[in-house]
Formats: C-alpha cells, structure tokens, sequence
C-alpha cells in the first residue's frame, strides 16, 4: 500500500488540479485525472522528502478561513496606509522565535505573514529558530509577536506537529 | 452597468501599469527593478482577465496561467542571481 | 443582481490593483513598498479572478472553476517571491527607514 501510493494528499491534490485546469468534470477526466495523481507522485517518488501528516483536519478549515479573513482585512488595512501616505508609516524589524521544527510548517507561518496585515517575512535566521519580519506600522511589537504566534503559530502546531 | 465599469477599470489598471512602470526605470536598486517587474507581470494578468471578460472569451486564461508562472520564475531567478551571483549552481 | 455584483467585483478589483502600484511608486524604502504589490495587487487580481468566475459561469450556465487555479497560484507564489526579494535587499543591505536588523544569524551573510 506504501508503496504503490506513496503521497495520498498529492494524489487527491493533483486529481483536482487536473479537473481544474481541463474545466471539465465528466467522468473520463475524473479518471484520466486520478491516474495522473497516481503516475507523477509514484515516480517523482524520490523528490518528495516525507508524506504530509495533517493531524486535525477540522483545525485545517478553521485556519483556512482565518486567513482568508486576514487576507482581505490585511489588504484594506494596506491600502489605507498606502493612501493615508509615507509620513505616517512606522517601519520595524521584528524578530520572532519559532517553535516550529517541521519545513512545511514554517513555510507556511511565512507565506500567512507576508498575506496578513502589514507584515512580510524577511529571512528564517541560520538556525531555523527565529523568523525576521518587516512591519509596516508597529506600534506596539511585543504585542505583535504574541499575536502572531497565537493566531497562526499555536494552530499549525497542532495540525502539522500533532498537540505532543 | 458591467459596460460602463470595465472602461474605469482598464483605466484604473493602466494607471497602475505607469506607476509600476515609472519605479522600474527610477530604481533606485536592483531590488526595487525586480519588485516593479514582478508587480508589471501581476497587472499584466489583471488587465487580461478584464479583457477577457469584456471580449467574453475564455482563451485568455490561458496566457493569464501562463505569465502568472513565467513572472514567477523570473522575480526566482532574478532574486537567486542577487543572492548568490549565479542561477544554476 | 448578478450584473451588479460583478461590476463591484470588478472595481474593487482594479482599484486594489491600482493602489497596490501607487505604494509601489509612493513609499519611501524597499521595505515598505513591498508590502504594497504582495497584499493589495494580490487580492486585487483574487476579485477580478473571482469576478470572471461568475461571468462566465453566468453565461455558459455551468461552473468555471479554472480561474481559481491561477488565484490559488498567485496566492502561494506571492508571499514566495516578497520573502525571497526581502531576502536578496537584506543582503544587498539595501537601505531602510527602520533599523536592520544587526544581531549574527539575523542577515543573510555575505558570499565569498
């Protein structure tokens, strides 16, 4: 079973991408797409490092449709800045410690900060423990870590590192 | 109604295309020129939905896939060249 | 209806799109005017994709999903390319309105 299908979240992904890019959805797509999810996974086997383990679903959805909210919240927020105009803007470097060990975990906290509210991750330190972000208007950068890490951080702890 | 609004945004997105277009030739670093490219690629696919959507053709998206993955690569490859002096290591 | 919710998405789109490029053009260092293009322009695109979505849904009477394939791409590739451009400026040491950072790990480090 391991072996003949290696990555079952890459296959179901790559199933729907397919459907996605033919915008088509009989049948006969639905299995040509399958046996594409099926073949690239099976033999790019080698360039996957480890199977993805997602260990709360539930907590996925929730976390999806947090983001989608800051997404949108945060671009408002940009935009006003960007017309209220430069003399207003308090620009930092903050630096945040990690408590994630997983790559794709990391990634993904970076990515969420860059798309919410006026923040972009800048550089993941050597040692992969603190995250460099550049803000655009901080008041108060203390209270801007702990936020970040309750928000997005605690989350994906859980479901990509298990709650252990 | 939809008539009337796609001219603005044409208008709208032009705009944008000259804003991004007078900071790729101001610089005043290498990274503000990449920035200002990458963001020209992004209004590129803007404008092409538009046109998509005003000349009601699908064919469109296609090109609009297409530059989204090219400007993509680009703005990597440029930020790898500032980054290490060279793309393919 | 549908016409006009269309014609809000649209213009919120090109005015997001708009604004993301006039931070671009009107703030003052690297820094701040990226986070300008990789918000703003982004979700400016996510409504005009949305928008064309429904457009053509509406007229063909089916579902066309295939433009959330491109805003789900300019979803995971912009903060890519910020981080990575962030990346390239601090080690160009491109100036900055805020201090940069100086603590050793902090920056990436100069190549031999």
């Amino acid at each position: 079973m391991k072996r003949l299908l290696p990555h079952p979240v890459l296959t179901v992904t790559l199933t729907i991408l397919w459907l996605l890019l033919v915008n088509q959805f009989s049948a006969g797509q639905v299995i040509l797409g399958a046996l594409l999810g099926w073949l690239i996974p099976f033999s790019t086997t080698r360039f996957w490092p480890d199977p993805i383990r997602i260990h709360q679903p539930l907590a996925l959805m929730r976390y999806f449709v947090v983001f989608m909210y800051d997404i949108v919240l945060g671009s408002f927020q940009v935009a006003y800045m960007i017309l209220r105009g430069p003399s207003h803007l308090r620009p930092a470097f903050i630096r945040i410690p990690l408590v994630l060990k997983t790559d794709l975990a990391i990634s993904l906290l970076a990515n969420t900060i860059s798309l919410t509210p006026g923040t972009v991750s800048a550089w993941l330190s050597e040692d992969r423990r603190t995250l460099i972000v550049h803000t655009l208007d901080t008041g108060d950068a203390e209270a801007l870590v702990a936020d970040i890490k309750q928000r997005y951080e605690a989350p994906l702890k859980r479901i990509f590192e298990g709650s252990e | 109604m939809l008539m009337t609004v796609i001219p603005i945004a044409y208008t709208l997105v032009s705009l944008a295309f000259l804003l991004s277009f007078w900071r790729l030739i101001k610089g005043p670093d290498a990274p503000d020129r990449i920035l200002a490219l990458d963001t020209l690629y992004i209004n590129t696919l803007a404008l092409l939905i538009l046109l998509g959507i005003h000349l009601g053709s699908a064919i469109y998206f296609e090109a609009a896939l297409l530059i989204a993955m090219m400007g993509f690569v680009g703005t990597v490859a440029l930020c790898k060249y500032l980054l290490r002096g060279d793309i393919i290591e | 209806m549908n016409d006009f919710l269309l014609s809000v998405l649209i213009l919120t789109g090109a005015i997001f799109t708009f604004i993301g490029s006039l931070g671009l053009a009107r703030l003052q260092d690297f820094y701040t005017r990226l986070h300008g293009p990789t918000k703003a322009t982004t979700l400016g695109v996510g409504c005009l994709l949305i928008a064309s979505a429904l457009y053509f849904s509406i007229r063909d009477g089916g579902v066309s999903l295939h433009e959330v394939l491109v805003s789900l791409f300019l979803f995971i590739t912009s903060p890519v390319s910020a981080h990575l451009l962030a990346k390239a400026a601090l080690h160009l040491r491109v100036k900055s309105l805020a201090t940069l950072p100086t603590q050793k790990g902090d920056t990436p480090p100069k190549h031999p």
